[in-house]
């Protein structure tokens, strides 16, 4: 199926500023999607609220565009009900570890089948660009006139402590990595959390004096590398790229339930 | 037969109710004095195939039911005060976003964590109106083991017809209290079912275009039409809108499905009110006293009628008006400072002659506060 055929044109102009990664981000997912060869009628996506979360709206999906930081307790209740559904749910900083940070860390517990990918701009873009936690200490935003003070969350760590079964990271600047570990995050039986760093040159990289989008990419380049690289252990200031967890053993949370449902029956189902 | 009889709690009174309405997925967090209806659905759901999740908080709860709601299950939350306000926002969702489901709030006495486990109605008009923005909104309420299971069919039917959050205020006593319970046998009670779409695959489905009769039919996901849900406001396709027509005549359809049809949503029960001159009105374990008030007093040819609510809201203001045309006195029965008081009084032609009996402290109100009332109206002193 052609990339377009997956997207819902009257949905179109986006609402997304010029320059934004998040564009960059849809088109990675969905060519996940096409290359996964998956029907449009198996996927749900579930978002929150923000910048991010539009992104459920413009693609032809099941689409469940829900309440700020609510997605995965939506998404919960999608998945369990009907196992057979593929669901994914993007996320943006705030949504995903302020609001929903205590719903992200049962998810990951729970190990349910869901991919969250986590569109990680470093800023809340649509109530206009006040500091997340992932914005990161010493960053501005317009609610950290003089400097930010509070610490970011490693997103990577944070899941993994969590017990999500497949962790992985990447950047918009490789779209193309994006896209094959979305494949693997989706077909993966378990809660898959991806990080995406998106650039939103509109808000983050004006305040924060990092150029446009295209440098704010560049910085993404600069200051990423694949896992276990030299170049890691030479500057270990840099940001991992990659896949950091797969762990395809841990019980998926569905799968245990039948198991309850067949202990419940006493064997009569 | 004798396997339909039951010495139950009212909470499981609920959970038969559910499981007989068709109840498949139940999302909750444990909370004083409604947990038992989550314990005996973790037991009794996975027994026919169902789900049950105990979800990290609330919030998350209500979304869950939402979500699986949306895959086609009729599905249940069940909480108690602090926890039926966490839940406002999921509920501001189904509501919006027109999701059948059904909310359980075992109220407790309140503000914040207040009487855990003390009986109380507080939680009234939180029910009606704590979700932002206007709304219509249904809530039901029971005083008896029997009527804890008609209204939970009864609410899950309203749900499914109107694609609707139903809100169930049961409160301590009759959560908490065993007494007898039958057991209907299958059909006795008519259950509903949700209307879904007859528009065939690749044909331009409309999940937010109402028929006449207010009635949305619904496509489950993971079935062929695949559409947008949002909190947002809408239009027809579910697609997030600001146009103002669009907004108006979805947010009118919200209020009108429920207003027009206030005759098949409520329900009120009437006891001795042919010729009552004072007249009870009260609901839930509180009616089961005035019901005493009312029955004895009733022997000594005093003319004392009770109406009983079985729902709260959308409120019967004309069915009140009409029923107090004659009182003298009208007395409101409840455990708050007056949250259906203030409903009657807007009900009736002569507001002065509403009175209020009630107890805030977290204790039963009983036949003999209630007579002290009574006395008082009447001039005799307590």
């Amino acid at each position: 199926m052609a990339i377009r055929d997956y997207i819902r044109q009257r949905f179109f102009p986006h609402m997304w500023c010029p320059g934004c990664g998040h564009g960059i981000v849809l088109n990675s997912m969905l060519r996940a999607v096409e290359q996964l060869g998956m029907s449009k009628n198996e996927i749900v996506m579930v978002s929150g609220i923000g910048c991010s979360s539009r992104i459920s709206g413009y693609v032809d999906f099941h689409s469940l565009h829900t309440l700020h930081g609510r997605a995965l307790g939506f998404a919960t209740g999608v998945k369990m009900s009907k196992p057979e559904l593929n669901v994914i749910v993007p996320m943006g900083d705030g949504d995903a570890l302020a609001i929903g940070g205590n719903h992200f860390i049962h998810a990951a517990r729970r190990n349910i089948a869901m991919t969250a990918i986590v569109m990680n701009n470093r800023i809340y873009g649509m109530t206009g660009g006040q500091y997340s936690p992932l914005s990161g200490h010493g960053t501005s935003a317009t609610t950290a006139p003089y400097t930010n003070i509070d610490h970011d969350f490693d997103v990577v760590k944070l899941a993994k402590a969590a017990g999500a079964s497949f962790v992985a990271r990447s950047t918009t600047y490789h779209a193309r990595q994006v896209t094959d570990i979305l494949k693997q995050a989706i077909v993966h039986d378990g809660f898959s959390v991806v990080e995406i760093l998106s650039q939103c040159p509109t808000y983050f990289g004006r305040k924060n004096r990092m150029g446009g989008p295209s440098d704010m990419m560049e910085w993404f380049k600069e200051n990423t590398t694949p896992i276990g690289s030299k170049a890691k252990a030479e500057n270990p200031a840099l940001i991992e790229r990659g896949i950091f967890v797969q762990d395809e053993d841990k019980p998926e949370y569905c799968t245990e339930y039948d198991k309850v449902i067949e202990r419940a029956m006493g064997g009569r189902s | 037969m004798s396997e339909n009889i039951k010495f139950v709690q009212g909470n499981e009174a609920c959970v038969e109710a559910a499981l007989y309405a068709g109840l498949d997925f139940f999302a909750g967090y444990p909370i004083t004095p409604s947990t038992e209806i989550a314990e005996q659905m973790s037991v009794r759901l996975p027994q026919i195939g169902g789900k049950f999740i105990q979800m990290e908080d609330e919030i998350s709860s209500v979304c869950a039911i939402i979500g699986a709601s949306l895959t086609g299950h009729k599905v249940m939350t069940a909480t108690s005060g602090p926890g039926f306000s966490l839940m406002q926002e999921g509920l501001g969702y189904a509501i919006m976003a027109e999701i059948p489901s059904v909310i359980v709030n075992v109220m407790r006495g309140g503000p914040s964590t207040g009487l855990p486990t003390c009986p109380s109605q507080g939680d009234v008009l939180q029910a009606r109106w704590g979700v932002h923005g206007d709304h219509a909104i249904i809530a039901l309420t029971a005083s008896t083991h029997q009527d804890v299971f008609d209204i939970t069919v009864h609410a899950f039917n309203m749900a499914e017809t109107y694609r609707t959050p139903v809100i169930l205020l049961f409160d301590e006593v009759v959560g908490h209290m065993r007494e007898k319970l039958v057991i209907p046998e299958k059909g006795e009670i008519p259950v509903v079912d949700r209307m879904r779409t007859s528009v065939r695959a690749g044909v331009d489905y409309h999940p937010y275009l109402p028929r006449e009769d207010g009635r949305l039919p619904m496509s489950d996901f993971g079935a062929e039409h695949r559409y947008n849900v949002t909190g947002l406001a809408h239009d027809m396709w579910g697609f997030p809108t600001n146009n103002p027509d669009v907004v108006h005549t979805q947010l009118r359809h919200l209020t009108d499905k429920i207003k027009n049809n206030v005759r098949t949503i409520t329900r009120c029960r009437e006891y001795f009110m042919e010729d009552a001159r004072t007249v009870l009105i009260s609901y839930g374990s509180s009616a089961r006293s005035a019901f005493h008030v009312v029955k004895n007093r009733r022997a000594r040819g005093e003319r004392l009628g009770l109406l009983e609510l079985q729902s709260l809201w959308p409120f019967p203001y004309g069915l009140i008006e009409e029923k107090c045309a004659k009182a003298r006195h009208i007395v409101v029965v409840e455990m708050n400072m007056g949250q259906i008081t203030r409903a009657v009084k807007r009900a009736v032609r002569n507001p002065d002659r509403v009175v209020l009996a009630n107890r805030i402290d977290g204790v039963f109100i009983t036949p003999t506060d209630i007579k002290n009332i009574l006395r008082l109206i009447q001039g005799k002193g307590v």
